[in-house]
């Protein structure tokens, strides 16, 4: 191929580069314009002043604690998910057991179902033993639904891990316990944190959940938090934008410094289908 | 060994805890909607069984169709754009440099909240200053649409941001396997003097065939399921205009308490799901899988 042919396909990915990102740029720019630059200026003008107090404004409403409450519920999320997890999947891979195709498929079919089918039920259940409006309900359901999805990353590298390891610290009269938690279990560090990065996304993400299982404003995310703020400053633009970025802006972080990680768990949690 | 590694003590120990969730969190309700489906129940009171009455009301209930079609609409064109992120894909698997930074570029938009996407493309659809009709008046278009309000518009201006976020995701699969292809194979081709487009064709393509059946079913099952963005964009309005298949079924339950109905909508959606997955895997099921 030509340069010009060269010189076309990188003008297409450009284009393609700008569409997805732009977006963006145009929303960082508003968060830092008022109201009369805005809807008076071109939206494409570059803000004149910044101003950055539209940031202030947004902390000043519950911003803060919705951050805190993500953070805290992603946390102790990911924490119980890796390792019941890894968990689960050392049993299915590494012990010899009659059911373990049978409850691999049982993780696995997980990952297909609308959850939303679920959700009637799992709001009535929750219900009934006093976990609505309790953030545990919030924790054990993310726990659960990013099982299947965890295990599958982390399949693949347990799979591979050689049986000599097992055989070596069984005749050294290794227990169970130390053989997964001392041996097997910091081996895997590479895909654990595939897997953590994943579920953060995930977690921090996630929406219907929390605006379904949750009433009290003290216990919201970020994501039902900020969807609740928008509503009240609907004309203000520059407050909306700046909460926007502040809800957005840990992930991008966690992606600047961890994309292959990330590349790497999106791509493996697809690759089976 | 064999009999350490196949005690059923330990072998219970570790597989119960994460089984018992997903039996009691998934499978569970999953049974239960299509129980409740069976009763009148506004959520809180007593249920009365009331048999089939509530699936049947669901074959008749026009909104119900209604939001499946657009169900449906949405994968068909979730599968379609499949094509051009594929296409995206070959160029960018095809010695260019700067793909590596670019695929994750493209990837941005996947990592961000349904909230931050839906709250953003509000404001790019803002009729009078949002970035789109900003634009299109500076091209000199004089009344551009409030896509956002009108019926005939508003699916498709939901679409676009469906599939700007989820690009990225597709082509960071396709680039994957397109790069697990090994080079010798493409060399070989070029010494007997195939062109870019008949590798792309003849033996790219082909060989990554088994990934594309698979972004295939993600994208169809995907779409069959989507919910958050259209929720929180328009929460399915106006009038029902975008109104999808799970976005009716949370709108029944929690907003008109109607428990009943929305189990048996929910459960009709894991039905269509289920069903429809299990075509795409029968339709894409070749016998002669290709190997390298």
């Amino acid at each position: 191929m030509g340069r010009l042919g060269y010189s076309i396909l990188y003008v297409f990915l450009a284009i393609v580069a700008v569409i997805q990102v732009f977006p963006l740029v145009w929303l960082f720019m508003f968060s830092l314009k008022d109201n009369s630059e805005i809807f008076g200026l071109s939206p494409f003008a570059l803000p004149t002043d910044p101003k950055w107090e539209n940031y202030v404004k947004a902390w000043q409403g519950d911003i803060g604690l919705y951050f805190f409450n993500s953070i805290w519920i992603t946390v102790l999320a990911i924490i119980l998910t890796v390792i019941l997890a890894s968990m689960a999947t050392f049993a299915i891979t590494r012990m010899q057991w009659k059911l373990s195709g049978f409850v691999l498929i049982l993780f696995m079919v997980g990952l297909m179902i609308p959850v939303q089918s679920a959700l009637i039920p799992l709001f009535s259940m929750f219900l009934g033993v006093n976990l609505i409006d309790n953030p545990l309900s919030i924790v054990i359901t993310y726990t659960t639904y990013n099982l299947p999805i965890t295990m599958m990353i982390l399949l693949g590298f347990y799979y591979t891990l050689p049986r000599e390891i097992e055989e070596a610290a069984v005749i050294d009269g290794c227990s169970i316990n130390r053989l997964f938690f001392q041996i097997i279990l910091p081996m895997t560090t590479p895909v654990m944190s595939t897997t953590v990065i994943i579920n953060m996304i995930y977690n921090w993400n996630e929406f219907i959940f929390v605006n379904t299982f949750i009433n009290s404003n003290k216990f919201k995310t970020l994501t039902v938090g900020i969807q609740n703020f928008i509503g009240q400053y609907q004309t203000d633009w520059g407050p909306i934008g700046a909460t926007l970025i502040i809800s957005i802006v840990p992930v991008l972080i966690l992606f600047f410094f961890f994309s292959n990680k990330v590349v790497e768990g999106i791509s493996s949690s697809a690759v089976k289908g | 060994m064999k009999k350490v590694m196949s005690n059923k003590l330990m072998i219970a120990l570790y597989i119960l805890p994460a089984l018992l969730l997903i039996g009691v969190l998934i499978y569970v309700p999953l049974v239960l909607t299509g129980y409740y489906g069976l009763m009148k129940w506004d959520g809180i009171g007593d249920m009365t069984f009331i048999g089939l009455e509530n699936y049947m009301e669901a074959i008749k209930d026009e909104d119900f169709w209604s939001s499946a079609s657009h169900s449906f609409l949405l994968a068909v064109f979730s599968t379609l754009s499949l094509a051009i992120y594929l296409i995206i894909s070959l160029i960018l698997a095809s010695k260019i440099k700067g793909s590596d930074i670019l695929r994750k570029i493209y990837l941005i938009p996947m990592l961000l909240s349904s909230v931050a996407i839906a709250q953003l493309w509000i404001k790019v659809y803002n009729p009078i200053n949002g970035m789109l009709n900003s634009l299109l008046m500076t091209l000199g278009v004089d009344n551009p649409p409030a896509w956002l309000a009108e019926p005939d518009i508003v699916l498709y201006a939901i679409f676009i941001p469906i599939l700007w976020q989820y690009a990225g995701f597709y082509i960071l699969i396709y680039y994957a396997a397109l790069k697990n292809i090994p080079e010798t194979l493409i060399e070989a081709a070029r010494i007997d003097g195939a062109t870019a487009w008949q590798i792309a064709y003849k033996i790219k393509l082909p060989l990554i065939m088994g990934v594309v059946k698979v972004t295939i079913v993600l994208a169809i099952v995907g779409s069959l399921k989507y919910f958050d963005l259209i929720f929180v964009m328009t929460g399915g309005g106006p009038n029902g205009a975008s109104e999808v298949m799970a976005s009716y079924m949370y709108k029944l339950a929690f907003a008109s308490y109607d428990f009943g109905y929305g189990s048996a909508i929910g459960f009709l959606l894991l039905v269509i799901t289920l069903i429809v997955t299990v075509i795409i895997q029968k339709l894409t099921e070749s016998k002669d899988e290709l190997q390298y």
